[in-house]
């Protein structure tokens, strides 16, 4: 793969690399001391995270009346969670399937973190669906196990059913597409490494590779067929949580443009989510000469994309509930902007509309500060894109008599900022122990593309 | 190299001698002495073996852990010896009767394992025709109140009835030695058996006199009869002949004299189909918007000191009289009623529950003129439910004050809390040498007295009654006295010096009374049981009661109609209405009765507090009802909702003050506002304690009757925040098609007026008309196929009143949990069924496209219920409406609710796991998540925490754990009781057979059940009704349960 770049490009790699430099710079946060900025993030984090799992504890003990939810309004901060985690979960595979399907070599700075990000996300995410059951201990009832509660079978009419499946099959590909990824990296830690004992887990962990090129033959095909699994994956994950929306009959749920909207909106929240992260960790990380402007502005063009997705997406929500003729739906969206939450659908529509749409001037693009405040502001967006969906339409469906309004306790934000909490643990362990960027991988593209002096051609 | 050095073990292995090599092959060099060890035979011949050891070892360990972390032990202890009527698992029924002091009801009661837990109307009655009220309903748990006393209170201290009784008839004779005055106070007694103790008690202590009161008194109608008939007397009305019914002030339908019956008379008016398309046209004049006025054709809101002149101005104009009077805010409105009124001769009905012997007379001269008497009114069956007498009570307070009142015997009634004047009244108790309260629970009066007799509840004791005119009820004991009480009716006996039970007193009396005059049934014993398994008697000549000395006047003589003096003159009447009309000034204060608490006799009843007021929608709270457009000139929020705060504002009158919020009431005048009686306990039990504001205090006297319309009010502007709890915050329908309604007029031109087909374009070709149609029939599922039975339910929106006794009785039957006033706050209550109630709003389609509003102003405005009088108000059941394409059905990941071979969608409790996808998929809303344990939980602290409580539950229904859904099942325990007693007969559920709670309670039959299956049945011949409509058919989950258009007696209007 070593391609030649065309000097039009900019180089993906900066500064005057040599393999071993790569090495250097990316087992560096593995092998020397935490900082105090690490110290103080982890702290945090594990406090929140902490706090999150007390919250957890207290509902599973008292009930899910410990939240807002009410008679009308069923699924709230819970679900709005789920779904924004989930959706932020689909960058990453995006980033290691498709974009190596499309031989996109930017890619390969930031999958790694991207794809963690995504493993830790799908692990937030997944924590809703399941804590929100009244009785969570029967959780394993949504799986198709064969039982003794009689001629017992889940509903496969169900699309919660079908999140089940589509949740665990992505967790379980992206997972071993991660790992796989990891593998020669591992390596490269393990024949670092002084500490015996630490050599022996980074031993494990790199299932005794050695390098060969049958190994790396292999590898190669194994990460083609992984990306070609998760590829639809990415696309089948959103598309079926969208349909606990879509297949109901509840007005602003009931919509058929939902795939398409909920993967868009997802890849849009993801490469926010990944931008946030990568921009803090290329500082804190040092990591500035392979995570470079080239590198974010390739992930804010993506995000003008799939934000203009979403935003064509609202507008024809819009125009279908006006167009319908249906009087529910048409209130609905009516409601959605300018009923009692209407300051939720301006938030959202400002965040994931009106904000990426800066993305056009090449000066902000290329900006880390700007960027890093509007990746923020697609991350609120597409939280409250989430939370127009399920509490607006839910709280004035059909019968004005149980018209009601969802109002959040101290447990459902503590649960929310818990999960952060949560995925910033996860991350920062992750960033300490494992090769932040695809090294090996990386190795393969510095000769095509990086400031190194271009060596003749042969 | 390797190692071959071998050591030896000794020098026996280095010589390899033979006892060496033996030995070698034992794994121990001498043979353990097992057999010894164990030294028994048969252990050596058993098969256990090691495997079979460490098998019973791991069992053990693993049963004695398991044994540690055990659950608790519940106790379920059989029966000794099998009571010969008690089949465990097996209902049974008796007949009894409920009387509160003021409503009358014939009951069955329906026991399990020799419980009470149901109560329902008696079908043989012909007052109650098996309906019930709310407070019916509930009576059953005030039964398990642990408020109640479980023994006499002498001095604040539990004693032995025989100690009580000891002192009671030792100061009594004391007293009636010295001459000294002794007074029953009692609310009405309609129990002759308790006149007739009455009469034995008076001639063992000949001082007696009986006082009687009633809380919400209507002396006047009585005193007014007097007047115009010289009688005094409480006719019987019947809606059921009356064309034309005028409301004044008067919330007949639930709470003015016989509730239950008069609704269903008044409903049986109102049913419309093929074959009667004619119903009665309804117009109430009032202040508030009651439940009745909710119903009108036609409301005029007047304010309270008019609702007179109203009354004069139609006797004028109907008569052509001119008795003089003052202009009201609204006389041309109330011409239009006069006019009206001139053409129902002979077939009207006006009544008015204001308590002023003036209005009432102008309201004989009105139903005189019409011709009521005689037709609506009947003169020969009195109803003996209010024998109050206001100026008596005032009589006795004095007395007592003065120091001449040595022994007050307190009966039925808690004056300290429900008198105006409360506070004066306790002082004048302490002034009483012997106060014996008879109450069952230590309440603001009984708490005052000094010794407390605690009389048992109705369901533990034997009783009859006689409400009206040659119409006698019997009450029997079907639980044995869960404390130490009893009867009142023994315990005066007991005093007076007869130590006969209530029951043989009972029986004797019937036995003399009745029987004597009962010749049709020989043998007093089968007469008795009879009367008993039946519940009642109706006699048609009247039994001369043993005269009791009360200041009331007893029953006495039929009068004929011919006995109706022409009125004489109205002047001073009128003259009385003008001069009290225009001495009202300030803000004028309507205090009225809740439907579901009354006058607060259960105001601990936790069901009661938790059923929504029909009209506000409001649980658990009394509060200032204000216009709600003068609210928004004072500032006030008029919204509800969870985190809406009411405004909380003092309501003055001289120097009493009431702190309540305030709420708005669309339908009330400016100027005017309305306060709830029965709230405001202080010492009632733990449920109604510390609940609002005691709205008695502000009632006030006029010519010794109480007022319950009183004026010179000032209202403070907000004087903190203060949040209620309301199960329905939205209060207009948003121009959706949810309640259809019609006019007679458009009614009977078409019988699908108001309920027009609805047509969805397609483009299918072979569907319908031009592509057009029903939703019905665009389908993606496959339909079920019922083969056996199909369960419908059908309602009828023009007989439902709203009341809410259904919804009392379906939380009985179904064991719903209360959630208390914070849950409901939070949208979380847990009712089954519900009834929807919208206001009309003046903003619609029409006026939008008139006036060329927006879409977004045009939903803002509509959101505003209307002020004016042309606002309307709809009632809508609403439970689960059994889908045949169930949303809820598809989205449930576990199977948890799915679909019975009988049509009925069934939740699966022991299988949900709570993800409330289908609560959220269900276009209704009925659907009800458990958002905590309320069962045995100390944060809800209503009967199902209680021991006592505890005793109502339906055991055939599951009491529901934390974290599953619930809802409507149809009442499906009952349908398969139905259906098991059909099988043991070898025939099909007769239709009617089966009811659901819901169904039995209404008391105007609003609501139909049966067997779709069955041809004949009443529910297959509603489908077929023209009026029917699926709520939300478009929507094509194609309910079992439909609903009949409401039609308003009223000329056509613009389509709405």
């Amino acid at each position: 793969m070593s391609h030649q770049s065309a000097s039009v490009r900019e180089p993906l790699i900066l500064g005057e690399k040599t393999y071993h430099q790569i090495t250097e710079d990316i087992a560096k946060p593995i092998e020397g001391k935490a900082n105090n900025l690490f110290k103080i993030l982890f702290t945090i984090s594990a406090l929140l995270a902490l706090w999150g799992v007390a919250c957890f504890a207290y509902t599973i003990g008292t009930g899910i009346g410990v939240w807002g939810l009410n008679k009308t309004v069923g699924w709230a901060w819970d679900i709005t969670n789920f779904v924004w985690w989930v959706g932020i979960g689909h960058a990453g595979t995006l980033i290691s399937a498709i974009l190596l399907l499309f031989r996109q070599r930017w890619r390969m700075s930031i999958n790694r973190s991207a794809e963690a990000m995504t493993i830790f996300a799908v692990i937030c995410a997944a924590l809703f669906p399941v804590m929100h059951m009244g009785r969570v201990w029967l959780a394993y009832w949504v799986l198709p196990l064969p039982n003794q509660f009689g001629s017992l079978w889940v509903n496969f009419n169900s699309p919660l059913l079908w999140d089940v499946f589509a949740i665990s099959t992505y967790f379980t590909v992206s997972l071993v597409f991660w790992y796989t990824g990891l593998i020669p990296d591992f390596a490269t830690i393990r024949d670092r490494q002084v500490k015996p004992k630490m050599k022996r887990i980074y031993s494990i962990l790199s299932f005794g590779w050695s390098g060969s090129a049958k190994q790396w033959s292999r590898f190669e095909e194994v990460s083609l067929v992984l990306a070609g699994l998760s590829t639809p994956l990415v696309l089948s994950v959103h598309t079926i949580v969208s349909m606990d929306f879509a297949t109901s009959v509840i007005p602003g749920w009931h919509t058929t443009i939902f795939p398409p909207y909920f993967v868009a909106g997802a890849v849009f929240s993801g490469f926010a989510m990944v931008l946030t992260l990568l921009i803090i960790m290329r500082k804190v990380l040092h990591l500035e000469d392979y995570i470079t402007i080239t590198h974010v502005e390739s992930m804010n063009k993506i995000i003008i994309i799939t934000g203009s997705i979403v935003g064509v997406a609202y507008l024809t929500e819009l125009f279908v509930s006006w167009y319908s003729g249906v009087e529910y739906e048409q209130y609905a969206f009516l409601n959605r902007a300018t009923g009692p939450y209407w300051w939720s659908y301006w938030s959202m529509m400002t965040c994931n509309v009106i904000t990426p749409q800066l993305f056009w001037f090449k000066k902000i693009r290329k900006s880390l500060m700007a960027t890093f405040i509007i990746s923020i502001f697609v991350n609120i967006g597409m939280w409250f894109e989430r939370f127009v969906i399920i509490v607006t339409s839910l709280h004035r469906d059909y019968l004005p008599s149980s018209w009601t309004m969802f109002h959040p306790t101290f447990i459902d934000i503590g649960i929310f900022l818990g999960t952060i909490g949560i995925f910033f643990t996860l991350f920062l362990l992750f960033s300490r122990t494992f090769p932040v960027i695809a090294l090996n991988e990386l190795k393969t593209i510095l000769k095509s593309t990086s400031e190194n002096p271009k060596p003749p051609h042969h | 190299m390797s190692n071959t050095k071998k050591y030896w073990k000794g020098i026996e292995e280095l010589q390899e001698t033979p006892e060496f090599l033996n030995q070698k092959q034992n794994e121990f060099a001498e043979e353990l002495p097992v057999d010894k060890f164990l030294g028994d035979d048969k252990l050596v011949n058993t098969n256990t073996n090691r495997r079979d050891f460490l098998k019973v070892l791991g069992f053990s360990v693993t049963a004695a852990s398991l044994a540690a972390c055990e659950t608790p032990v519940r106790k379920a202890i059989p029966y000794l010896n099998k009571p010969e009527e008690i089949t465990p698992g097996v209902a049974n029924y008796y007949a009894s009767s409920y009387w509160d002091g003021q409503d009358f009801a014939s009951v069955v009661v329906k026991t399990r394992e020799a419980r009470p837990i149901k109560i329902d109307g008696n079908e043989l009655c012909s007052i109650t025709n098996g309906g019930s009220t709310a407070r019916v309903q509930a009576s059953v748990l005030s039964l398990y109140d642990s408020n109640r006393l479980r023994k006499p209170q002498m001095n604040g201290k539990e004693a032995e009835w025989s100690a009580v009784d000891k002192e009671v008839k030792s100061k009594l004779e004391a007293i009636a030695q010295r001459g000294g005055n002794i007074r029953i106070f009692t609310s009405t007694i309609i129990s002759p058996s308790i006149k007739a103790a009455v009469a034995e008690f008076t001639i063992a202590y000949p001082t007696t006199q009986v006082v009687t009161y009633d809380a919400v008194s209507l002396k006047a109608i009585a005193d007014a009869h007097l007047a115009s008939h010289g009688k005094a007397m409480i006719p019987t009305y019947q809606f059921d002949k009356a064309d034309f019914v005028l409301g004044i002030g008067c919330d007949f339908l639930t709470n003015w004299l016989s509730p239950v019956e008069y609704a269903r008379q008044y409903a049986s008016k109102r049913k419309l189909s093929k074959d009667k398309k004619e119903m009665s046209r309804h117009v109430q004049i009032e202040s508030l918007l009651s439940l009745t006025g909710s119903n009108a054709d036609k409301r005029v809101a007047l304010k309270p000191s008019q609702l007179g002149l109203a009354a004069i101005s139609i006797y004028n104009k109907l008569t052509g009289s001119s008795i003089s009077t003052a202009a009201t805010d609204k006389d041309n409105a109330i011409a239009e009623v006069a006019k009206e009124l001139a053409s129902y001769k002979g077939k009207a009905l006006v009544v008015c529950g204001i308590n002023d012997p003036a209005i009432q007379q102008v309201v004989n001269a009105i139903n005189t003129y019409l011709g009521a008497y005689g037709n609506t009114i009947n003169t020969d069956v009195i109803d003996y439910t209010r024998q109050g007498n206001d100026a008596a009570v005032a009589n006795l307070v004095s007395e007592m004050n003065a120091g001449s009142v040595d022994a007050l015997i307190i009966h039925g009634t808690n004056p300290v809390y429900s008198l105006a004047n409360g506070d004066a009244f306790k002082t004048a108790l302490s002034k009483v040498d012997l106060s014996i309260s008879l109450s069952d629970v230590a309440d603001e009066t009984a708490s005052a007295c000094k010794i407390i007799a605690p009389n048992s509840h109705f369901l533990e004791s034997w009783s009859d009654a006689n409400p009206r005119t040659g119409h006698y009820t019997l009450g029997q004991p079907v639980i044995n006295p869960l404390g130490s009480t009893r009867e009142a009716l023994a315990s005066l006996l007991n005093w007076a010096g007869n130590t006969t039970n209530a029951h043989d007193y009972i029986a004797k009396y019937w036995e003399v009374m009745l029987y004597a005059t009962s010749a049709e049934i020989a043998g007093f014993s089968t007469f008795w049981n009879k009367t008993l398994n039946a519940g009642l008697l109706v006699k048609s000549t009247e039994i001369v009661t043993n005269s009791v000395p009360t200041v009331t006047p007893a029953p006495s003589s039929t009068p004929v109609v011919s006995d109706i003096k022409p009125v004489a003159d109205l002047s001073a009447a009128g003259s009385s209405i003008v001069s009290s009309a225009k001495s009202a000034k300030g803000i004028e204060v309507v205090i009225y009765e809740k439907t579901g608490l009354g006058w607060g006799a259960q105001a601990n009843n936790p069901w009661l507090q938790e059923l929504p007021d029909p009209v506000t929608k409001v649980t658990w709270d009394n509060y200032v009802l204000m216009n709600p457009d003068e609210m928004r000139e004072k500032g006030f929020n008029v919204l509800m909702g969870q985190e809406q705060l009411s405004d909380t504002v003092d309501v003055t009158i001289g120097t009493k003050k009431l702190s309540l919020p305030a709420v708005a009431q669309p339908g009330l005048p400016k100027g005017v506002v309305a306060i709830a009686v029965g709230y405001g306990r202080t010492a009632a039990g733990k449920t109604a304690n510390g609940i609002g504001a005691n709205a008695f205090s502000l009632v006030g006297t006029s010519g010794g009757y109480y007022q319950f319309n009183v004026s010179g009010a000032s209202i403070s502007g907000s004087t903190g925040k203060y949040n209620i709890a309301a199960t329905q915050t939205h209060h207009t329908m948003m121009g959706r098609q949810i309640v259809k309604e019609t006019t007679l007029e458009e009614y009977k031109k078409d019988s699908k007026a108001g309920n027009e087909d609805l047509l969805l374009a397609t483009n299918l070709k072979n569907i319908g008309k031009d592509g057009k149609a029903k939703p019905q029939e665009l389908d993606l599922w496959q339909n079920f196929e019922y083969k056996n039975h199909f369960w419908n339910m059908a309602i009828d929106l023009n007989s439902c009143i709203g009341c809410g006794s259904c919804v009392v009785s379906c939380t009985a039957e179904n064991n719903v949990p209360v959630v208390g006033k914070d849950e409901v706050r939070r949208s979380r209550e847990m009712h089954w069924m519900r009834i929807d109630r919208y206001f009309t709003s003046s903003m619609n389609e029409e006026v939008a496209e008139k006036e060329g509003v927006g879409a977004i102003d045009k939903f803002l405005k509509m959101e505003v219920p209307s002020t004016d009088d042309s606002l309307e108000v709809v009632f809508q059941p609403v439970m689960c409406q059994h889908c045949n394409q169930a949303p809820c059905e598809t989205v449930c990941p576990v199977l948890a609710t799915t679909h019975s071979l009988e049509g009925l969608n069934q939740m699966t409790y022991n299988r949900c796991i709570g993800t409330r996808y289908c609560a959220n998929n269900c276009p209704y809303k009925v659907r009800r998540f458990n958002w905590f344990r309320y069962n045995e939980n100390e944060a809800f602290d209503f009967n199902m925490y209680d021991d006592m409580g505890k005793m109502v539950l339906n055991p055939d229904v599951t009491v529901r754990s934390r974290g599953v859904m619930e809802k409507c099942s149809m009442c499906v325990q009952r349908i398969q009781a139905g259906k098991l007693s059909a099988k043991k007969k070898s025939e099909r559920p007769a239709d009617g057979s089966i009811k659901t709670a819901c169904q039995q309670a209404c008391p105007t039959n609003a609501i139909t059940f049966g067997d779709f299956n069955d041809q004949n049945s009443a529910v297959r011949k509603a489908w077929n009704d023209e009026r029917k409509y699926q709520l939300l058919e478009e929507v094509g989950t194609q309910p079992s349960v439909y609903y009949l258009t409401k039609v308003r007696n009223k000329p056509a209007t613009t389509k709405a």
